[in-house]
């Protein structure tokens, strides 16, 4: 049961490393996705449930930070015009 | 070849590459957040190394204040935005050769450390009881090395009257202005929904400091960040910081500390001695007090110099 665990965090990690370096969208593929997958591989390997609970907060400040960063963004680019 | 060493080679590979870039780069913004992730990537390295204390300040203050210090001033230096000329051929490398300089003195220093450390961990370690603390490093830091500590807590006074001294006369007295010009929707909702947390994290990493990684500066750096998005988003106003509660909060660390260092003297035989059996409140109270004074100083120090203009 362990090493079925071991394997799924490898795997749902390492899927969640690629969504940070492959950068298919810049802003926010990585926060959402990428630290999502990230979480949920670690998920089986923390102490239950207040390591858990601190990893899934962690997940979803991240994801409200990247929600924010993204309208800031979009609205500079907007403000800047488009690229010449 | 284990993973964690093939993981420890790529950090360190990435390190060097993420400074190299930050040096060679030559736009200032790109430069700045190139430092940043150099900055984060390094508090992967101390994590690596056992020193989740050094990880947490560095990611804090290191990377995330020092990076925003960076990143108003590259604001400020923006082309147009200020009269001053570009440094001159002569400037930059009398800059360069002091920097290559200090460098130089780092790596001689590095490569002559005796082989062992001289340590004096293990007698930390073994009175560390008598303190009342689980932390060794806290230990270090307000009983063993209190005197650091206390520099630290009185330096960023200096380096805050550094920043308002660059304000004109006729702004002296003001208040310094943070808030972004137009607001803005998504900003608003994050400064009211964050700091909440950010409070309850503050706090936590200043009270846990005691036992588990964390202490006043990862904590009052926190709050500061917590402070720093509020005045961002409009939702308050900067003090001017002609008020006294203000001044009062800043000198309060270096205050405190000096009088319990000054008791030391006639109560435990030492400056900045504690009496037995008085250790842990005592510590208690530095350490809550100076994450005030950090916290405020970090804000300010990001704020910038007062003004009076109006927005």
């Amino acid at each position: 049961m362990s090493l079925v665990l071991d394997l799924f965090t490898m795997g749902a990690v390492s899927v969640g490393a690629f969504f940070f370096l492959a950068r298919l969208h810049a802003l926010t593929k990585a926060d959402n996705l990428g630290l999502g997958l990230i979480v949920v591989g670690l998920l089986p390997q923390v102490a239950w449930p207040f390591g858990a609970f601190k990893l899934m907060a962690v997940w979803l400040i991240g994801l409200f930070a990247a929600t924010t960063v993204s309208q800031l963004m979009a609205r500079a680019a907007r403000d800047a015009g488009p690229p010449t | 070849m284990t993973l964690a060493f093939a993981v420890d080679v790529g950090l360190v590979l990435l390190v060097l590459a993420v400074a190299g870039w930050s040096l060679a780069v030559r736009d200032a913004f790109a430069a700045v957040i190139s430092f940043v992730a150099y900055g984060l990537l390094l508090a992967l390295v101390w994590v690596r190394l056992a020193a989740p204390d050094v990880a947490l300040t560095e990611a804090a203050v290191g990377s995330g204040l020092t990076g925003l210090l960076l990143l108003s001033a590259t604001a400020r230096l923006r082309p147009g935005k200020t009269a001053a000329a570009p440094p001159g051929r002569a400037l930059k490398w009398a800059a360069g050769g002091l920097c290559l300089l200090v460098t130089a003195g780092l790596a001689a220093l590095v490569l002559r450390l005796p082989e062992p450390a001289p340590t004096l961990a293990p007698a930390v370690v073994a009175h560390l009881a008598d303190l009342g603390l689980g932390n060794p490093i806290t230990g270090v830091l307000v009983a063993y090395r209190a005197i650091d500590t206390f520099l630290e807590a009185v330096v960023l006074l200096p380096a805050l009257l550094g920043v308002w001294s660059l304000a004109a006369d006729r702004d002296w007295g003001g208040a310094p202005i943070l808030r972004d010009p137009r607001p803005d929707g998504a900003l608003t909702l994050m400064a009211r929904t964050l700091p909440p947390f950010g409070i309850v994290v503050g706090i936590y990493l200043c009270w846990n400091g005691a036992d588990h990684p964390g202490g006043a500066f990862q904590g009052g750096a926190v709050l500061a960040a917590m402070w720093v998005l509020v005045l961002l988003a409009g939702l308050a106003e900067a003090p001017s910081i002609h008020q006294r509660g203000l001044r009062g909060s800043l000198i309060a660390a270096a205050a405190v500390f000096l009088v319990i260092g000054l008791v030391g003297i006639g109560w435990a035989d030492a400056f900045l001695a504690y009496p037995e059996g008085y250790a842990k409140p005592l510590i208690i109270i530095i350490e809550l007090v100076l994450t005030v004074s950090i916290a405020v100083a970090l804000t300010l120090l990001v704020a910038g110099p007062p003004t009076r203009m109006q927005p």
